[in-house]
């Protein structure tokens, strides 16, 4: 007995070791908006009297928890700041309920099941494209119409009808940066570093190479790296020594703030270019960002754009999450927006079938007269592949925040 | 100039590497028992060394110091709580509590600072050092990790050879039950290796993170996989063979990642590690006996 309350004495220690460690963690993380496993759900604000049971279910994947974070985090507070408006409107009322996928594809299924047992008559989802992968062949098999924010790689697109982008496809975003970094002449010679055990960054650097050869861009250096990689010396020694004097980085921000304090600490500055992935280098907890001062990006989005609707996101979005919204808030926000536009547009009502929901917005999507003023883009329209077209806008990190370029 | 480069970089990932591996070494050699949750006191180490600097504002100095304490008090903790009560049981057992207790350490650290990385400032921020011209320079934290590593083994080797404590690892090394009829505190002495290698993986932890400055819960695992390789490498059991075989695992990372391919580094390594074992199943300064601290 007395052994069994020396383990239990022992357990508690550890756990007061813990609690009191969380307890010096002082500043909590703000990034992530639910705890792991919950998920969050947003209901409608029953303001007119019908809206309890009557409002349009959607559901929504992304990483709230994990390595990917930022991005899910974004794209669920930018979709909730669409959802209020959209409902205060009047006209459509839309329920969003947000799951956890932790950016992982088995994560992503569970979290699918989950909503179809809920109810969900749209997916808005999934932010990244590895659980888009996995997920996006469920929702085409079930017939449920799918819009993703952010999943950018073909493959979550293709052969499926009802599967849309609202982002740039990989390959459109690797054919943008050469032809950016050629029209403004940032940089003669170029090191590329990818990591080839991801498709998203192997995607952008094949299409990129090759348009930036068309365009006449040197490529002097191409290195890659694999996903537990922490150690760029090598990558960077071979930047330098080939005389590279812009590094083209078509990957996620994480490894990028290593390559970026990495370089420093070797005192190699390139100018630094980087991909809608990078997007959330900023908001990285402790993050010295000095160290991201210069780099510049490719994106839809710009926090800093003068039109009276950007400036009231942002606004809005400070007061709620008290940061400044990235441009995968913006995707959120325009899926919720591209959603209510075309389930009005196709007389969507919340009691329709996700089947019937499906088809019609199929049609909406793909008919020639329709098109969705963003954040992330005026006059978006989609092909029947699925993709979108807008233009991308180039943005620089100044003093902390995101600048535009042009 | 960029093979020394290559070389100084690598000697330094292997220095990490090297001091991780102590403390799986010590450990085996002296409860013959593999601590796999050893990467994630590692991680433990960098988190508490986080808080007290980027949380609470204290110096880098106070940082280490309360990540070598509280660390060196979790592996004892884990020691009694996890292991002491298996030490009868078939050495299986033991393995597998080691990677429950790993996972429960990764839990913890999920549920406390959620699984977003943190970016981690550098404990050590002086100037780099140059040579050559300014063509070769040698960061700071690549000049404190060889340092620190060479200091640890030095010290390790004076405790075990020199010391009463020592002695007496060395004897329960040898043989448990004699050294326990010869009065001397078997699981005592267990205790007091667990927490020297607990206060080691804190201190890798720290440089680690400075080297690596990015935090996350699972950012033990792959330095731990790689540093009980280098153990096994160098000798598992035999304290200048972990030194050994760290440095040569980052050398041959760096340079094989620089000189062959980045995407075969890891294949290289443990292809190294298949040959060696072949060639000398002891490992590289393992002695046929392998019933060394």
């Amino acid at each position: 007995m007395k052994k069994y309350r020396f383990q239990l004495v022992a357990l508690a220690l550890i756990v007061s070791i813990f609690t009191l460690a969380a307890c010096g963690g002082g500043t909590v993380t703000t990034t992530t908006a639910a705890p792991t496993d919950s998920g969050a759900e947003t209901t409608a604000p029953a303001d007119n009297g019908d809206a309890e049971g009557k409002a349009i279910k959607i559901g929504g994947i992304g990483p709230l928890t994990g390595a990917a974070a930022v991005y899910g985090t974004a794209v669920y507070n930018g979709s909730k700041i669409a959802l209020e408006e959209i409902n205060a409107l009047g006209d459509l009322q839309f329920e969003l309920n947000f799951q956890d996928d932790e950016h992982d594809g088995e994560k992503a299924v569970n979290a699918y099941n989950t909503l179809k047992d809920w109810g969900m008559q749209i997916l808005n989802g999934t932010v990244t494209t590895t659980p888009a992968n996995s997920v996006t062949p469920e929702s085409f098999a079930d017939r449920i119409f799918a819009l993703t924010p952010s999943a950018s790689s073909p493959t979550v697109v293709e052969g499926k009808d009802n599967v849309f982008q609202l982002c740039f496809s990989d390959d459109n975003q690797g054919i943008a940066a050469a032809q950016y970094i050629a029209d403004k002449n940032l940089g003669e010679k170029i090191a590329i570093i990818y990591n080839n055990a991801d498709a998203y960054s192997t995607g952008i650097y094949e299409k990129f190479a090759s348009e930036a050869t068309a365009k006449g861009l040197e490529i002097v250096s191409t290195t890659t790296f694999t996903d537990d990689t922490n150690d760029f010396n090598v990558q960077l020694t071979e930047a330098k020594n080939a005389g590279a004097d812009l590094l083209f980085l078509p990957i996620y921000y994480q490894p990028a703030s290593l390559i970026l304090s990495q370089s420093k600490a070797m005192e190699y500055s390139p100018k630094i270019f980087g991909v809608d992935g990078m997007d959330g280098i900023l908001t990285l907890e402790n993050f010295d960002t000095t160290l991201a001062e210069g780099v510049m990006l490719l994106t839809p989005f710009v926090a800093d754009a003068k039109d009276e609707r950007t400036k009231a996101f942002v606004s809005k979005y400070q007061e709620q999450f008290n940061e400044i919204p990235n441009q995968f808030a913006a995707d959120g926000y325009d899926v919720m927006y591209a959603l209510y536009e075309a389930s009005k547009k196709a007389g969507v009502t919340a009691e329709m079938t996700a089947e019937e929901i499906n088809d019609k917005l199929i049609e909406v999507f793909t008919s020639a007269d329709f098109s969705v003023d963003g954040l992330t883009g005026a006059a978006m329209t989609w092909s029947e592949s699925g993709e979108v077209s807008k233009q991308p806008k180039g943005m620089v990190i100044e003093d902390g925040a995101y600048v535009g370029m042009d | 100039m960029d093979f020394i480069l290559h070389l100084i970089n690598g000697i330094s990932l292997g220095s990490i590497y090297a001091i991780i591996a102590l403390g799986y070494t010590m450990v085996y050699g002296i409860a013959k028992m593999l601590n796999f949750a050893h990467g994630d006191v590692i991680m433990v180490g960098g988190y508490i060394s986080f808080v007290v600097t980027a949380n609470l504002g204290l110096p880098p100095a106070v940082a280490i110091v309360a990540a070598v304490a509280v660390c060196t008090a979790l592996g004892v903790i884990i020691e009694k709580l996890a292991y002491k009560p298996l030490r009868a049981a078939p050495s299986l057992a033991v393995l597998i509590t080691a990677i429950g207790v790993s996972y429960f350490l990764q839990n913890a650290a999920l549920l406390i600072w959620s699984s977003n990385p943190k970016s981690y400032s550098s404990m050590f921020s002086f100037e780099p050092l140059r040579l050559f011209n300014n063509r070769l320079s040698i960061t700071s934290v690549t000049i404190v990790t060889v340092v620190t590593g060479i200091v640890v083994m030095a010290a390790l080797t004076l405790i075990i050879s020199k010391t009463k404590m020592g002695k007496a690892m060395r004897a329960v090394s040898e043989d448990k039950d004699a050294a326990q009829l010869m009065g001397i505190g078997v699981n005592k002495t267990i205790s007091i290796t667990f927490a020297i290698g607990s206060g080691l993986a804190a201190i890798a932890g720290v440089l680690l993170a400075s080297a690596y400055p990015i935090i996350m819960p699972t950012m033990g695992s792959m330095p731990g996989i790689k540093a009980f390789t280098a153990a096994v490498f160098g000798g598992i059991g035999s304290v200048p063979g972990a030194m050994l075989g760290g440095i040569l695992l980052g050398v041959i990372e760096i340079i094989g990642r620089a000189y062959i391919s980045s995407e075969l580094s890891d294949a290289i390594v443990f292809s190294v590690l298949i040959i060696v074992l072949l060639v000398k199943p002891t490992g590289l300064l393992g002695k046929k006996i392998n019933e060394k601290v």
